[in-house]
This record gives structure tokens, C-alpha cells and sequence, in this order.
């Protein structure tokens, strides 16, 4: 084949984004978006935290959670754009806003996550 | 398979009505499927609040506190509730549709569908704890 | 239960009109009768210039596929009697051009149906002195559910994606693309992908899932199109991680 295809690729990202964001987000919405803030639950020590937050394996799995969802995003709101709002015929300009925001983000998320203490 | 559809522009016999963008709205499967499909706003919405938590834990304490109140502020509170139940209903329509895509067969018989389901929710529980023992302070 | 019910079936002439409107006409309501029988009523007693498209009434030719209440069916195992008191509202199959009454046009979908190669594709043929190639029960099974299809195109009139544009090959193709696929005798797989894994193939589908919803016959075509999703990205993490091997 003269040009590797990319479709198969972004489906991947987008269908392991889908289940990690299935599986791991709700949880910690409820922790930290509901149940710390309105006090259900006593918040984590920031100490305590910052040594779970820091240890590598978890850095490394909230990495791939975060990008991961991104790629997730990139591609439904894609699809959804398309079909949605009909402006498939905008994919040269639909694309590079999804897929390179997605990309963007994962580069903050790196960077956010590497410069935990 | 990239030439058009055998469809002449300007038939003059042929009753070819557009489909509306509000195409969606006229089917009850058809709302849910876009309202599943909206729900990826709402995970990029968890990444970049989570994102901020974590900018907050590494400036410091009391960074960390004050997102806990700014998190505690009615708007951001409401938006974290509508955007749970997003991903709540993207989990469960997406653990439902898994055995659609994954078809296992061991032995040669097929492995039945709810099971496939029933082991991502087992799953989803199973981490689940496994997220809350870890930052509760287990 | 009442023995008369109101059909409202949309009529187009194009000699005469731009747009399609509605006719409404008194059928009887027997317990036994489907929505096919009140248009043959209406076409033998009432007014012979309906058009429309039956043939088995038996649910197993694909003919007469039209939307009923909105919804599409194949009037032959559409009961009158469910939609009592009525109206009970027939249009044409969604998504396909109308031609005339409740008649749509069929080419494209005739069309994508032999675009995927719907045959034994084999790298090289068994000597007839070899005999029948033969396939165990366990086999045909992999590929039994996708031969089911009778062509009917509820499905394409179902699908959201082909509506909003009729690139998209469609469920009953891909389907059928996969009942070759997972036969045991067949070696065209890598053709067949070709087609399927261009942009108007596979990649379309958002997994609505109606096409699955409305199938007569269960062939459950969006299954077949995950399935092959799947397959085709498994395909794509070998071809990058074994470029040679695979």
C-alpha cells in the first residue's frame, strides 16, 4: 500500500480512549468534582496526594487516561460536527482543530503531570 | 468507490427531500445517539478540570485548597454534575454496545453477550475501588 | 376491535406534482391482515393507480420495504390490527429518491451491493478432480448470522449516516462484505478491505445502531461493521509493529 491509512489509527486511539474514560473518569468526578469540594467525603491530605499524584505508574496512567480522553473527544466531536451540524464539507479545517487540540492537550498534560513535586 | 452516487443533479421525476439538521430530533434513538455523542465534550471537560487540580497540587497547599472551593462554587459544581451524568450515560451505552464489536468464542461456541457486559461493569467497579482506596489514603 | 381503519399513503406524481402529499382511504381491519393487504384492498377495490412494490408477502424477498408510522417495515409482517384505532401512516423507504407513490429507487443500493466482491474470492481454485470444498458446522457459523440478508434496505433507510450522504456504502454491504470475509473458503479478504477501509466505507459508521434495530432478519449489520472496525485496526497495529511479518 502506498499510504499507510490513518482511519484505523484514530478509531484505536478513540476506542481505548472510550473505555478508559468509561471506566476510570466517573469515579474520580465524583471524588474530586462533587464529594471533596461539598465535603461528603474529608479531602485527601495535599501531602498525601502529591505522593500518590507523583508516584511514576500513577503519572503514567493519568497520562494515558488524559490523552487518551482527548483522542477520544477529538474524534466523536469530529463525527458529530459531520453529522450533527453537516459541515462535513469543512473537514480541512474540522480535522486539524480536533485532532491537533487533542494533541495540544496531551502535550499540557505531560507537562502538567511531569512537574508534580 | 469514489465516484458519486448514480443520481443525476437535476432529475426532474426523482422526489429527493434534504435531511434537516434537526433530523435528530424526530426519532427517540436518534436523540440518544447525539446526546451519547455530546458526552465527549464532557470528558475533554474532565481532562482539563483534572489538569487543573494537578497544576494546583504542584503550586502548593493552599493552591490546592482554593481549587477545592473553586470547585465547591455553584457553576463549577453544576457543570460537574451535568457532565457526570454525561459520562455515566457514555460508560453504561458503551459498555452495552462491547459485545456488538468484540466477539470472543472460546472452544468454539460464542461467549454470550451480557457476559462481555457484565465483565466491563465488574471491571468499572472493580477499578473504581481500586481509585478510591488509592486517593482516599489507603 | 373495529373493522374499518384509516390508511394515509403518500402519493407522488411526478407528470402532475413537485412534492408528495397524503390520500386517505377506508380499508377493513381483519385481525389477520398487514399493512400489504390494505394496499392490495386499496389497489383492487378502491384506487388502481397506487403504486408500490410486493412480492412474497412472506417476509423473505425484500420487496416490500416502506415507512410506516415513521418507522421502516416491511409491510408484509406489519400487523393492521397493531396500529388500531389507526391512521395508520405508509410513506417510501427514507433516504432513497422517490419515484412514484411508495417506489424508490434501487440503483445505488444495487450498485455498493456488488462493489464488495459478494463472492468466493479464492488465491488459487480446487481441481474439480479434488472435490466440493467442504466446511464444518462450526465454520459456517462464523458467517451463517451475515447470509441472512434479504436485501430489503430497511436498514439503509434506518441509517442516519446515509442519509446525510449517500457516499456512505452502508450496512447491508459491509454485511455482506463480511459474510464473504469469515467464510472458510474464501481468500478475498485483502481485496475486499481495499474498498471497505476507504473513508465512505467503514469509517462513516458512528455505531447508531438502527440499522441492528430494524434488520427482519438479524443479521445485526452494525455488529458486522464493529467487527470489522476491529479488525481492520488489529490489522493496522500488526502492519506497524511486524511490517514484514505480518
Amino acid at each position: 500500500m502506498a499510504r499507510r491509512p490513518i482511519e484505523p489509527l484514530l478509531w484505536l486511539l478513540f476506542s481505548a480512549g472510550g473505555m478508559l474514560a468509561a471506566l476510570l473518569i466517573p469515579i474520580l468526578l465524583v471524588l474530586f468534582g462533587l464529594a471533596f469540594p461539598l465535603g461528603w467525603l474529608s479531602p485527601p491530605s495535599h501531602a498525601h496526594l502529591v505522593a500518590v499524584l507523583g508516584h511514576p505508574v500513577v503519572r503514567v496512567g493519568l497520562f494515558l487516561l488524559c490523552t487518551l480522553s482527548l483522542f477520544h473527544w477529538a474524534h466523536r466531536f469530529r463525527y458529530t460536527l459531520y453529522d450533527g451540524l453537516q459541515i462535513k464539507h469543512l473537514n480541512e479545517l474540522i480535522n486539524p482543530l480536533c485532532y491537533g487540540g487533542a494533541i495540544v492537550g496531551s502535550v499540557a498534560a505531560g507537562y502538567l503531570l511531569w512537574r508534580i513535586p | 468507490m469514489n465516484q458519486p452516487p448514480p443520481y443525476r443533479a437535476f432529475h426532474p421525476r426523482w422526489y429527493r427531500p434534504r435531511m434537516s439538521t434537526w433530523w435528530w430530533l424526530k426519532r427517540r434513538s436518534h436523540v440518544a445517539f447525539i446526546l451519547r455523542e455530546l458526552s465527549s465534550i464532557f470528558v475533554a471537560w474532565f481532562v482539563i478540570f483534572f489538569l487543573l487540580l494537578v497544576a494546583a497540587v504542584s503550586r502548593g497547599e493552599i493552591a490546592y485548597w482554593e481549587f477545592l472551593s473553586w470547585a465547591a462554587r455553584p457553576g463549577t459544581l453544576l457543570l460537574n454534575l451535568v457532565s457526570l451524568s454525561f459520562i455515566v450515560f457514555h460508560a453504561v451505552t458503551w459498555f452495552n454496545l462491547t459485545p456488538q464489536a468484540l466477539v470472543v468464542r472460546l472452544r468454539g461456541r460464542r461467549v454470550p453477550g451480557p457476559l462481555i457486559a457484565a465483565s466491563n461493569y465488574a471491571a468499572w467497579v472493580l477499578l473504581s475501588a481500586l481509585v478510591a482506596w488509592l486517593v482516599l489514603g489507603g | 376491535m373495529a373493522d374499518h381503519i384509516t390508511l394515509q399513503l403518500a402519493r407522488y406524481r411526478p407528470e402532475a406534482e413537485v412534492e408528495p402529499s397524503f390520500q386517505e382511504y377506508e380499508v377493513p381491519c381483519r385481525e389477520d391482515w398487514v399493512v400489504l393487504d390494505g394496499l392490495n384492498y386499496v389497489k383492487d377495490q378502491l384506487d388502481g393507480t397506487l403504486s408500490y412494490r410486493w412480492s412474497c408477502r412472506m417476509g423473505i424477498c425484500g420487496s416490500c420495504g416502506m415507512t410506516v408510522n415513521g418507522e421502516p417495515k416491511l409491510t408484509c409482517a406489519t400487523f393492521l390490527a397493531d396500529y388500531a384505532p389507526g391512521p395508520v401512516r405508509v410513506e417510501p423507504l427514507r433516504n432513497f429518491p422517490v419515484i412514484r407513490d411508495l417506489v424508490v429507487e434501487l440503483g445505488d443500493f444495487m450498485r455498493k451491493l456488488t462493489v464488495v466482491k459478494p463472492w468466493i474470492v479464492r488465491q488459487v481454485e480446487q481441481p474439480l478432480s479434488e472435490g466440493e470444498y467442504r466446511q464444518t458446522p462450526a465454520q459456517m457459523d462464523q458467517y451463517h448470522q451475515f447470509s441472512m440478508c434479504i436485501n430489503c434496505m430497511l436498514c439503509y433507510a434506518a441509517c442516519p449516516v446515509y442519509g446525510l450522504d449517500p457516499h456512505f456504502i452502508g450496512p447491508a454491504a459491509i454485511a455482506l462484505a463480511q459474510r464473504y470475509n469469515l467464510d472458510s473458503r474464501d481468500h478475498g479478504a485483502a481485496e475486499r478491505d481495499d474498498i471497505l477501509a476507504q473513508h465512505e466505507g467503514i469509517w462513516s459508521c458512528t455505531f447508531v445502531g438502527d440499522c441492528t434495530r430494524v434488520c427482519p432478519q438479524n443479521v445485526d449489520p452494525a455488529g458486522a461493521i464493529q467487527r470489522y472496525k476491529v479488525k481492520a485496526a488489529t490489522e493496522w497495529l500488526k502492519g506497524f509493529f511486524l511490517p514484514r511479518g505480518a
